[in-house]
């Protein structure tokens, strides 16, 4: 498919040629090295503070993202989880480079994703999809399904005729399960949860490496959530792809994930495999996380240990000093007041890293 | 626990008259609630679970909606046929409420302190200074730190998690004897749910306020309530205990919504079961059962005519024709 897609992409200039061959020797060696597809590094995303209207002076800065390090490999699916306010939206947004890194790097490929501009930044796009939230907000009320579903496909041009496009377009939508014949229709004559179809549609059509997810049934009804998360478990299968699933609820990643890795406060506190995280977590975070989660079986949830944690996530703006994670801690130490203890991953079991603070705790 | 009624709602139906025809948002809803109990009223979006606990307020926007018909009686007295002026005084006083979205919920423009002081000084005749005292204890109580300082701040200026907790302070100021909890937790993080969650069951217990919540949340409710009411197109399709709906559920949608979730102790590779198709119209339902599209049950009957809810077994209530047939949960309760 990629083949016949350079002779009609000429266009894009001689750039093109070179990510083909990159993109292929990767696959290639994909199967006998372990380079991981997407490899982020050391990455910071901050946000100035600024005060005053004509002239404006910085006050501060948010480390809405502050020294994480992640990789994603082909067909896997890493899940993000935290509250609202631990920045994992914003790795997504900075992986799509929807907001730029302030520091560190994004390997795609193995090629440093974070100075690509102009036709070099389509082009790496073209490699990554995303989904969105909000069903109602992420797709533009003027444009119809099929017009939604077929834009990258001109953006990028991958289709050269008229009949073509049309067949792409009819074969997108069959895909994520909605019928071609509705292809004229507007967003807002369907419900939710095809809106959300049509979402995956449009991610998946410039044929992307890898996805990001970005809590996409949270806004869904409980019965159609099951649908979409199937959909984009099929998906996966089908086409092999690679996912980063950003969301806030803990069972639907673990139904979905193979890695996940927790993040409070722009940080990453504990990564490891699915297994690792839900049947042998370490951070109090995780616990704490893990035992707030209410499952729909009444006889679980009367025997349950509950750590309920105290007051909210703290301001990023004003972190706290020492463990970010101590003020809500069920049992910080004396170390973890004074900062004492030495910050950042260290690996307890192969694959399965979590702060360095927490490892004794519990 | 005490086994008097507190509510009883007796065929309640409420509709609204929309350009595109009458939509039953409400249609023939009957259940009752004692005292000290927590129901939990489940449902997706558009089955009619907030119109009930609105209609029960009186509180339906009308136009477009109207309360069609029914009894909502509470401690024996009929609120839909009191007085505006009587309602005022049910209102906050004997019925909380919390609502779902803690940002539009509150006043902007007020303090918190004056928006707490309000209900005190009006349903309990306080003075300003035992109004503040008493909301400086109520916002304590809730676990907000420094009070005294946050009397005077207003809403744009706290959390969500901490707006919510002012909520719950406000709705329980008057100590009244329901509480109905709207998706009060539906806009929080897993962690400031667990905390909501907590703060309402710990002050209603210690009150005997009897509770109900209202959420899409199957978990939220496993933990929380003693009895469950599932509502789908606008009715009741089955009510009973926590154990009997949960565990030998009689009505097909109901095992259809504990399948689709997932939760942490399933094995976690199982597929997901989710129920197929959409939510019918409400404009438009079929002459009979309003589930039979997306039902794996379903028969010639079901076509025909809808079924009325029934007692199937004591104290548990299905509307199904076949709920003879409708299997054990297939996964989930089994561990």
């Amino acid at each position: 498919m990629l083949g016949t897609q350079t002779s009609w992409q000429k266009p894009a200039g001689n750039n093109y040629v070179t990510i083909t061959t990159a993109h292929s020797t990767t696959d290639e060696t994909d199967s006998n090295s372990q380079s991981p597809l997407l490899d982020i590094r050391d990455l910071k995303v901050h946000f100035p503070v600024t005060e005053g209207f004509i002239i404006q002076r910085q006050v501060g800065v948010i480390k809405a993202v502050d020294g994480v390090n992640l990789s994603v490999n082909p067909g896997e699916t890493l899940g993000l989880v935290g509250e609202s306010g631990s920045g994992k939206t914003t790795i997504g947004r900075a992986i799509l480079k929807l907001e730029n890194a302030t520091e560190g790097q994004i390997l795609l490929n193995g090629e440093d994703i974070t100075k690509s501009t102009g036709n070099r930044l389509r082009d790496v796009r073209r490699q990554l999809g995303m989904v969105f939230q909000d069903p109602f907000g992420s797709l533009n009320p003027r444009m119809s399904a099929g017009n939604l579903v077929g834009e990258p496909l001109k953006i990028h041009g991958l289709t050269t005729t008229k009949s073509e496009y049309k067949r792409r377009v009819a074969e997108l939508l069959k895909i994520v399960g909605l019928n071609s014949m509705m292809a004229g229709r507007y967003p807002h004559e369907f419900s939710g949860g095809q809106r959300q179809r049509i979402g995956v549609a449009r991610a998946l059509a410039a044929k992307p490496d890898v996805m990001v997810l970005d809590e996409p049934v949270s806004a869904l009804d409980v019965s159609i959530q099951a649908q979409v998360i199937n959909l984009i478990k099929d998906l996966q299968t089908e086409f092999g792809l690679a996912y980063i699933f950003i969301a806030h609820d803990l069972s639907v990643v673990r139904n979905i994930s193979d890695r996940v890795a927790v993040m409070y406060l722009g940080k990453i506190v504990e990564i490891g495999s699915r297994d690792d995280i839900y049947n042998h977590p370490k951070h109090a975070y995780t616990r704490a996380l893990l035992s707030a989660v209410p499952t729909a079986n009444p006889d679980l949830e009367r025997s349950r240990e509950r750590i309920v944690l105290e007051g909210d996530i703290p301001s990023p703006l004003n972190p706290p000093s020492g463990c970010v994670f101590r003020p809500r801690c069920p049992k910080p130490t004396e170390d973890c007041r004074d900062g004492k203890i030495e910050m950042g991953l260290i690996e307890i079991n192969p694959g399965h890293f979590v702060d360095k603070c927490c490892v004794n705790c519990g | 626990m005490t086994m008097s009624t507190l509510l009883d709602i007796k065929n309640l139906s409420t509709h609204f008259n929309t350009s595109a025809g009458t939509i039953k948002a409400v249609n023939d809803v009957s259940f009752k609630l004692r005292e000290g109990e927590t129901l939990g009223l489940v449902g997706e979006s558009g089955c009619g679970k907030s119109v009930t606990a609105l209609s029960i307020m009186r509180l339906v926007p009308s136009p477009p909606g109207r309360i069609v018909s029914g009894d909502v009686i509470f401690q024996g007295k009929n609120l839909l046929e009191i007085s505006e002026e009587e309602m005022q005084n049910v209102r906050g006083r004997d019925i909380g409420m919390i609502f779902q979205e803690p940002m539009t919920s509150l006043n902007p423009v007020l303090s918190i302190g004056r928006q707490l002081r309000e209900p005190l000084e009006l349903h309990l005749g306080m003075t300003k200074q035992q109004s503040l005292k008493r909301s400086s204890e109520l916002l304590e109580l809730v676990g907000i730190p420094d009070p005294a300082t946050r009397l005077k701040t207003f809403p744009h200026q706290t959390s969500g998690g901490q707006r919510q907790r002012i909520m719950i302070a406000m709705a329980l100021s008057c100590e009244p004897k329901l509480l109905i909890a709207d998706e009060a937790t539906t806009a929080l993080d897993v962690t400031i749910q667990a905390q909501i969650l907590e703060i309402i069951k710990e002050l209603t217990d210690r009150l005997g306020t009897s509770v109900i919540i209202i959420t899409h949340n199957l978990g939220v409710v496993a933990r929380y309530a003693d009895s469950v009411n599932v509502m789908y197109a606008g009715k009741l399709r089955e009510s009973g205990s926590l154990d009997q709906v949960y565990k030998e559920s009689k009505h097909p949608y109901t095992v259809g919504l504990l399948n689709s979730v997932p939760t942490l102790d399933l094995d976690a590779d199982v597929r997901l079961q989710p129920i197929r198709g959409e939510i019918p119209n409400l404009t438009d339902l079929p002459e009979g059962c309003a589930f039979i599209d997306r039902c794996d049950y379903a028969t010639q009957k079901c076509e025909e005519s809808e079924p009325e809810l029934e007692e199937v077994e004591d104290a548990h209530f299905g509307a199904c024709w076949e709920h003879r047939r409708v299997g054990k949960n297939l996964q989930g309760i089994t561990t």
